[in-house]
């Protein structure tokens, strides 16, 4: 389960990364985020060889050629297809699927759901910066309403998906986030979600530098992120604010931020994380805080145990060949059908 | 009642089950063409069932057929039938039109009521009369008392006691064709095996209906169906999908490679993956995914995994796998797409029979993106080339598409199971160690047949990215460099073409010294044959080139047509092979048979038009 200290591996960062010059823009978030993934690796000490990175299409989907593992750069959309079969047929190795919030979620959203339903073991990683940066500058699915970019020129008019609530919606059993700027926590919800047995959706707020730049820097710049987001560990008080003066408290059926000796609020009031609780409802409060009304959480916000789709794929297969037992084809068929001799 | 002579002996005869979707027509049929084979005739079987799957019962859109072809030189299932069984009035309605003139019926005259008539749209109430039926050629059997007579004792219910129909007509269609009744009750006992009173029931009404038989119409002709001797071995009765399921489990067999199906329900493909579904008893993982593209995309996960990675799907779904089977090709990654194609286009004639989906195989994808296309030309001939899909997947690494169709995937033949030494071993291209510490990258290729080399994830120092991107030809990193690209795009295509070198050449059938070539490709070949025999034993002398190999072609095949002063293709769409032959032989004419009615072909149909043809 989720373990948050570094561990000391065989490995060293640089066993993941290859010589490939890197070619995101200067600036773009995608490069920390690379950066944080190799040491993340390293701390999991998982062999390169033993490691298989798939994406799809998008400035993020390039990653895989930056790592010195096994990697497929595939499709728009399908990433999670892809490495669902990666996983199905081999349990024995470490799987992690790149997508943007355009992959992931606008021409692969059913892909992604269904990966998550099944719960197979991938690491799935959302680089959401709410824009398409490869195609130079349109909405994407997680683009707020009103959103002006080449293809919205008057402002977006639809609702976008929070990443989060398709998760849950589609039963998910790990939702993590981090931040690209905040490297030591993006550092452990990717070891975290590398240690859950099942699909791992780590949602990344990611800046893209030319089309849509600091369109998290609200929340997430250095003088206002411990204001506006929460930082949630396993088993500890949710408390934020510069000197952690406030904290999550339950309102009803909802949450309130309150400070910590104000209007009679102390710190037994506030909540203790619990990530590993099976039912989702206050995982999904926490997850769905936006930054505005509540501090956007970051962390692993879930991480629960449930059965995974490739180890009882391969359980089945085990169980029922031991029970028939036949040597080969020829062997089933002579066993099962009606057959006749000819001489 | 019938003509008077005793038994009539026959090259072969055509026998048409017919009755409500329930009324077991398709085990009466199966039990009788493996009780045939079992005595050394060849069988060919075909049902045609309602796209409906529970269409009320009694009425004429809730027929369904079985159509069993026995004796020797069985190509097809036939065109139309020597007997028919009809188990109500709406089967005899629906199925007059497939009984040849001459041929007899066997009827179950207590449906004739009333109400039957009525849902069955007859006007009158004497079917026989208001269908033109002659008398003389119609049996009328009450089955239905002779049914609850013979197991007033049994102490079944009613209802159960109906469900044993099927067995009375085969028992009387036994009888007919001087079938021996103890081997029909050996099929029998293995089918109820668990269940003795089911089997004990069955096997009585079987035996009423052969002493109806031999006693009411012992006057009646019965028939004595010629054998032909078949290669010695252990056979048994498959059909186009399941054949195609156990090709590809051998090919995991003789490659070492584990079986993946990655796939999603579509008619009429759906049974391969029901039947790699059961086979996870052979280790196979067949996965049912959440659409066709799931499907053909988790194959090519499992396929950079290191197994033997197949989608299945029809014409639709394989229209929706084109971008992913171009990844396939840029990645150079082994993977089998199986097309049973159906009647199209769009959703189409779902479950009828089409050769429709030949170009899209061939270029339905964006850029230049060839890849291998097999075709299989019966049902036994699908097991053979899912195998060889996989072989030629695994060998030369590259997505190979199998075309079959409605008609195949759902025939039966009696097939002989193949021997452990039958099929080749199956050698992928992995990387070697030498190769790994020499310094490998991803798209080395051999020089002999520009494979590049496959080095299986887990495999310490073979690391690499393969992609949708352009790679140079010389480092395998992505580039944009347009010389480049025009040599990578030449050297996919020259792989694809030197697989000419690793396939059987055209042997040309029929008198291959006649002046004109009947040529076919994939399921019509039954057809084909017989139409090309019937031809030759007609005076019209003919040749017959029929294609398994679609891209590359055998490397004979062009000369081969070359020499004939007609060419005729026969296909069932509006001429797309012709189009792709036509393209390759610029200086020949090529002449075209065509047919697009959701239907196989008939031999009639081939023959008359070969001879119109060449009398023109």
């Amino acid at each position: 389960m989720t373990e948050t200290q570094t561990m000391e591996t065989n490995f060293k960062p640089t066993d993941f990364k290859n010589e490939q010059s890197v070619r995101w823009c200067p600036g773009c978030g995608d490069h920390a985020i690379l950066n944080v993934l190799h040491k993340a690796m390293a701390d999991l000490g998982v062999a390169p060889h033993q490691t298989v990175v798939v994406s799809g299409i998008g400035c993020s989907s390039r990653l895989p050629y930056y790592m010195n593992t096994y990697g497929m750069h595939t499709i728009h959309g399908r990433a999670a297809a892809i490495a669902t079969g990666v996983k199905t047929a081999r349990p024995d190795l470490t799987v992690w699927q790149i997508s943007g919030d355009g992959d992931g979620l606008a021409i692969g959203g059913n892909h992604f759901i269904h990966a998550v339903r099944r719960n197979v073991d991938i690491n799935m990683l959302l680089f959401n910066n709410k824009i398409y940066g490869l195609t130079k500058g349109q909405y994407s699915p997680t683009s707020a309403r009103g959103f002006v970019s080449k293809s919205s020129p008057y402002g977006t008019t639809e609702d976008p998906f929070i990443p989060a609530e398709l998760c849950f919606g589609a039963r998910g059993n790990f939702f993590a986030r981090g931040i690209d700027v905040a490297l030591d926590t993006t550092r452990e919800v990717l070891t975290a979600a590398a240690r859950h047995k099942g699909a791992s959706v780590v949602e990344i707020l990611q800046n893209c530098v030319i089309f849509n730049n600091g369109i998290h820097s609200g929340l997430t710049g250095k003088d206002v992120r411990f204001e506006h987001t929460i930082h949630l560990r396993q088993g500890e008080k949710m408390l934020f604010g510069d000197n952690n003066e406030k904290g999550l408290v339950q309102d009803g059926f909802g949450l309130k931020a309150v400070t910590i000796g104000q209007d009679g609020y102390t710190l037994d009031d506030v909540l203790v994380h619990d990530a590993h609780t099976p039912a989702n409802f206050l995982h999904q409060q926490l997850a769905m805080m936006d930054g505005v009304t509540l501090p956007l959480a970051i962390g692993v916000i879930r991480d629960v145990e449930a059965p995974t789709y490739e180890t009882d794929v391969q359980r089945q297969v085990e169980e029922v060949k031991a029970k028939k037992n036949w040597k080969d084809l020829r062997d089933m068929i002579l066993s099962t059908k009606e057959t006749w001799e000819v001489k | 009642m019938l003509d008077n002579t005793n038994v009539k002996t026959l090259d072969r005869v055509v026998v048409r089950f017919s009755g409500d979707s329930g009324d077991g027509m398709q085990l009466a049929g199966n039990i009788f063409s493996n009780v045939s084979a079992g005595e050394g005739n060849e069988i060919s079987t075909f049902p045609d069932y309602p796209a409906e799957i529970r269409a009320p019962q009694g009425s004429l859109s809730g027929v369904s057929g079985f159509q069993v072809h026995i004796g020797k030189g069985v190509h097809t299932p036939g065109d139309q039938a020597d007997v028919l069984i009809a188990m109500n009035p709406a089967a005899l309605k629906t199925n007059l039109k497939f009984l040849k003139p001459g041929g007899i019926i066997i009827c179950d005259s207590d449906t004739f009521r009333e109400a039957d008539l009525k849902k069955a749209q007859y006007t009158t109430s004497d079917p026989v009369a208001e269908l033109g039926i002659d008398p003389q050629r119609i049996m009328l059997v009450p089955m239905t008392t002779l049914l609850k007579e013979t197991l007033k004792d049994s102490g079944m219910d009613p209802k159960s006691v109906l469900k044993c129909k099927n067995m009375l007509a085969l028992g009387i269609v036994c009888w007919l064709f001087d079938r021996d009744v103890e081997a029909v009750l050996r099929k029998l006992q293995a089918k109820f095996a668990k269940k003795p009173a089911v089997y004990e029931a069955n096997a009585k009404v079987i035996r009423a209906g052969w002493d109806y038989g031999h006693n009411t119409h012992s006057s009646m002709s019965t028939y004595r169906i010629e054998t032909e001797s078949v290669k010695p071995g252990t056979y048994t009765d498959v059909n186009g999908n399941t054949a195609t399921a156990w090709g590809l489990i051998m090919a995991s067999e003789k490659s070492g490679r584990p079986l993946y199906l990655g796939s999603y329900p579509i008619t009429p493909a759906t049974d391969i993956l029901h039947e790699l579904a059961k086979r996870k008893d052979l280790g196979v993982k067949a996965c049912q995914m959440e659409d066709e593209i799931a499907g053909v995309c988790s194959a090519i996960g499992a396929s950079f995994a290191g197994h033997l990675a197949v989608t299945s799907t029809s014409g639709p779904g394989l229209a929706l796998k084109s971008e992913a089977l171009g990844l396939a090709v840029i990645a150079e990654l082994p993977l089998v797409a199986i097309d049973v194609q159906r009647g199209g286009p769009s959703t189409g004639l779902p479950t009828k029979t089409e050769q429709t989906d030949l170009l899209q195989a061939l270029y339905g994808r964006n850029g230049e993106s060839p890849l291998c296309v097999l075709a299989a030309a019966s049902p036994t001939d699908c097991f053979t080339m899912a195998f060889e899909a996989a072989r030629i997947a695994l060998e030369h690494m590259t997505p190979v598409i199998l075309l079959t169709d409605a008609f195949i995937a759902n025939g039966s033949s009696a097939w002989r199971i193949p021997e452990e030494s039958d099929f080749p071993e199956i050698k992928p291209r992995f990387v070697s160690k030498d190769q790994l510490e020499a310094g490998w990258r991803p798209y080395d290729r051999d020089d002999k047949d520009k494979v590049r080399y496959w080095a299986l994830p887990g495999t310490e120092g073979g690391q690499h990215r393969v992609g949708g991107l352009e790679k140079d030809f010389k480092t395998s990193v992505i580039s944009t460099d347009g010389t480049n690209h025009e040599k990578m795009v030449m050297t996919r295509r020259e792989k694809i073409a030197r697989i000419a070198d690793d396939i059987p050449e055209l042997k040309i059938g029929g008198q291959p010294d006649a002046k004109t070539v009947l040529v076919g490709w994939g399921g019509t070949y039954g057809h084909l044959l017989t139409a090309a025999n019937e031809l030759n034993a007609s005076g019209t002398p003919v040749a017959l080139a029929h294609f398994r190999y679609i891209n590359p072609l055998p490397k004979n095949a062009l000369e081969e047509l070359s020499r004939y002063d007609n060419i005729i293709v026969a296909e069932l769409n509006t001429g797309m092979f012709a189009d792709y032959l036509q393209s390759k032989l610029p200086g020949k004419y090529i002449h075209r048979i065509n047919k697009i009615e959701g239907q196989p072909f008939m031999v009639k149909e081939l023959t008359d038009g070969v001879k119109s043809i060449l009398n023109d």
